[in-house]
């Protein structure tokens, strides 16, 4: 940017110093499609970080599982999502092939009547290619249904994702009474490709006993030696795909 | 006799029918223990009569022959004679639980007179493989008790029907037991009998018993000097829309939306919605080929409709082409013209519905389920799923520990290092990879549901472990160490906490 001064000189002003990334979990907009990877492919931490980061509304959730991933990594415990903090209806669909997973999840994005679409899809099949994202993503943009995929197994291909992130587990929280014991969850979340917001890597905790639906979720910075006062970069130690 | 025909008629496409020297009955469920429901003709021949008990019957007769009589069957059999039987008349209703009435009022001329309609309603029975006793009165009471208890084929004209009546029990009036009873006891058995009654005394003997059981009323009716009208169940509303072609194709995707916007504006018109639809296909070598749909709400939008065919019409084989093709509403739910919101917006739950109907098409009915759930200690047990078109989403049961979030179906056996027998593993070993316990809580022990498992089922003790690495497992031991109930026990893995 230039202004024209009294001496007929050009003069630069300084750009503006762009405020640091929030650490949140809700950019500006409606997310189109998220992509989240495992860290390992059994991982439950991405199961958790989806149902952590629902719309807030009670519409139904569209979750499509193919065969792969329901005998790899397991089938979602309906039964234990109350006691998880999300009470809302959920239809499953089980299908054989990736196909139909991306096929129902295109019907499911279409579709304003649901609140969001969770898909699974193991190791990484030919189907599930750029084309097939970026299908997705268009039709989740129209909607303005939140689109998840969980690619468990999957090295990161390309992907028309407007957020994907890369989910581990970490030791959970000290438990209150019992220092034996297990306690809240925590999780390593890292937003390595993003449309409108900065990467970053952050500490996830997640409190199911929290009154609002906001309060459940939050994101802390990840505790490194570094000088002070830098942003949330991403960490180099991993490249993203 | 409708049960016993019908029986026969079940029974001989599976097996062979008893001979007809050997009694058939058939049995319902009595106040003590099973009844006779029907007899048949060699049963009856013998003196069995129904409503006596099956064990009283079997002591004379050890070579009973008992079957289970299937009630409800014997129902919906007549509902759908009562609607065949309108080939000779427009109005028709079942009578008691084993007979038809029919108002032939200015219909006989057309099958050529009385005795020639008479015999061929008998005929079409007979082509069934059901005996009608069939005669005709001027009143309905007459002409129910002449086909109950009168000769065969009876025709009654008005100026003999007091006479004819007058041989015929009482009961013939279809009174109940007691009243029955009360009337033998009077002396008045026969219909005749009691005509001969004079009017006021039977009017203040019966005088505080209810039109449908009372003799005199009953008697007026038969003798037609009350109104007895019939009241006719209207037809079922078909709902189909035909498609005929000139000559035969091989591709029935180009006529479905012709077919489909006829049947909706037929449903639009009687403010119904399809909840189930087939196209049927008539193939010139004159066999037929079918498809079928359901939706989770009644629609009437062809649209829609056109497009849950999406891909079911590949899998149709039309052999050297088809020239006539239906769809058919096969059942329809009252959708009515009102608007739904008053704010404007769509209504989202029709597009859910939508969203299941395209989805079951596609993946049948057992793939797209909401959870149910039913009160069980097993955690596997506690989850059931349900189709989505047939079910509603319901809440979730409040548990009170701590479950998984995803569970492995089913559950995968570890082998594990413990300090103790009792305690939890220290180290455990799943799909090649060794884990080492960082944290444990628990037990946390499921008993055997014993109204449900098999005998010798054993305990779960089940754990929730953290590993070094972070990951929370849900691990359990099954059973415990000399309870009894085989070796030494095993450890599963059953699910993961977020």
């Amino acid at each position: 940017m230039g202004i024209e001064s009294s001496y007929g000189q050009i003069v630069r002003l300084p750009k503006r110093v762009s405020a640091p990334p929030v650490a949140s979990t809700q950019p500006e907009g409606p997310v189109a499609l998220t992509d989240v990877l495992p860290a390992q492919p059994f991982d439950p931490a991405a199961t958790g970080f989806i149902l952590a980061s629902l719309p807030d509304n009670d519409s139904p959730v569209l979750w499509i599982q193919d065969h792969m991933s329901g005998r790899e990594n397991g089938h979602l415990y309906v039964a234990s999502l109350r006691g998880f903090g999300v009470n809302r209806a959920i239809l499953q669909v089980q299908v054989s092939h990736p196909r139909d997973v991306l096929w129902a999840m295109e019907e499911g994005a279409a579709c304003a009547g649901i609140s969001a679409v969770v898909g699974e899809i193991h190791g990484a099949p030919p189907v599930l290619d750029f084309t097939a994202t970026k299908r997705l993503a268009m039709r989740a943009e129209v909607s303005g249904v939140a689109v998840f995929l969980i690619r468990s197994a999957d090295p990161g291909g390309l992907s028309a994702a407007r957020e994907r992130w890369r989910i581990g587990t970490r030791p959970s929280q000290p438990h209150p009474h019992d220092s034996k014991a297990p306690s809240l969850p925590q999780w390593d979340v890292e937003l390595f490709r993003a449309r409108g917001r900065s990467p970053g890597r952050w500490v996830a905790h997640y409190d199911p006993a929290a009154q609002r639906a906001t309060d459940r979720f939050r994101l802390v910075s990840h505790a490194f030696d570094r000088a002070l006062g830098q942003s949330d970069q991403p960490v180099s130690h991993r490249s993203g795909g | 006799m409708l049960s016993i025909e019908r029986w026969v008629r079940v029974i001989s496409q599976y097996r062979t029918v008893p001979g007809a020297d050997v009694p058939v009955v058939l049995s319902r469920s009595g106040p003590h223990g099973p009844v006779i429901h029907c007899a048949g003709p060699t049963a009856q021949a013998r003196g069995i009569l129904a409503g006596a008990r099956v064990v009283d019957v079997q002591a004379i007769h050890p070579d009973l022959h008992v079957e289970a009589a299937e009630i409800d069957g014997d129902e919906a059999l007549l509902q759908r004679l009562v609607h065949w039987s309108r080939r000779w008349c427009p109005w028709s209703v079942q009578d008691d639980d084993d007979g038809l009435l029919l108002d032939v009022t200015g219909a006989t001329h057309l099958f050529g007179g009385e005795v020639a309609m008479l015999r061929d309603i008998s005929q079409r029975f007979a082509m069934q493989g059901l005996t009608a006793r069939v005669a005709l009165a001027p009143t309905r009471g007459a002409a129910q008790a002449f086909a109950r208890f009168g000769p065969f084929n009876t025709i009654a004209t008005k100026d003999d029907l007091a006479l004819r009546l007058a041989p015929l029990p009482v009961t013939a009036l279809r009174l109940d037991d007691q009243t029955a009873r009360l009337l033998h006891r009077l002396g008045l058995k026969t219909v005749g009998a009691l005509a001969d009654v004079p009017r006021v005394a039977l009017m203040r003997r019966f005088a505080n018993m209810p039109t449908d059981r009372n003799p005199l009323i009953l008697l007026d009716r038969a003798m037609g000097k009350t109104t007895e009208p019939l009241n006719a169940p209207p037809d079922p509303l078909q709902f189909i829309a035909r498609s005929r072609l000139a000559e035969p194709v091989l591709d029935p995707v180009p006529h479905l939306k012709g077919l489909a916007e006829k049947l909706c504006q037929d449903l639009a018109e009687a403010e119904k919605g399809a909840r189930q639809l087939q196209l049927t296909i008539y193939r010139i070598d004159g066999e037929w080929r079918r498809v079928r749909i359901a939706t989770a709400r009644a629609s009437r939008d062809a649209a829609h409709i056109v497009r849950l065919f999406d891909g079911k019409l590949d899998s149709i084989d039309p052999g050297f082409g088809f020239d006539l093709l239906t769809l058919e509403a096969s059942q329809v739910e009252p959708v009515s013209r009102v608007q739904e919101r008053l704010d404007g917006k769509r209504d989202t739950n029709a597009d859910v519905a939508g969203l299941l109907d395209r989805l079951t098409a596609r993946f049948g009915q057992d793939k797209v389920v909401w959870p149910a759930w039913s009160e069980t200690h097993k955690p596997e047990r506690v989850e059931q799923r349900v189709p989505a078109l047939q079910g509603t989403p319901s809440a979730a049961p409040v548990l009170t520990r701590e479950r998984p979030i995803r569970i492995l179906k089913p559950a995968e056996e570890v082998s594990v290092l413990y300090a103790v027998p009792e305690g939890p593993p220290s180290q455990f070993r799943w799909r090649r990879v060794v884990y080492q316990t960082a944290r444990y809580a628990g037990p946390e022990r499921i008993a055997p549901e014993w109204w449900l498992d098999r005998p010798g089922t054993r305990l779960r003790d089940y754990y929730k472990i953290e590993v070094r690495d972070g990951h929370r497992f849900w691990l359990y031991r099954e059973g415990l160490v000399n309870d009894g109930r085989g070796g030494a026990p095993r450890w599963f893995l059953h699910g993961f906490f977020a």
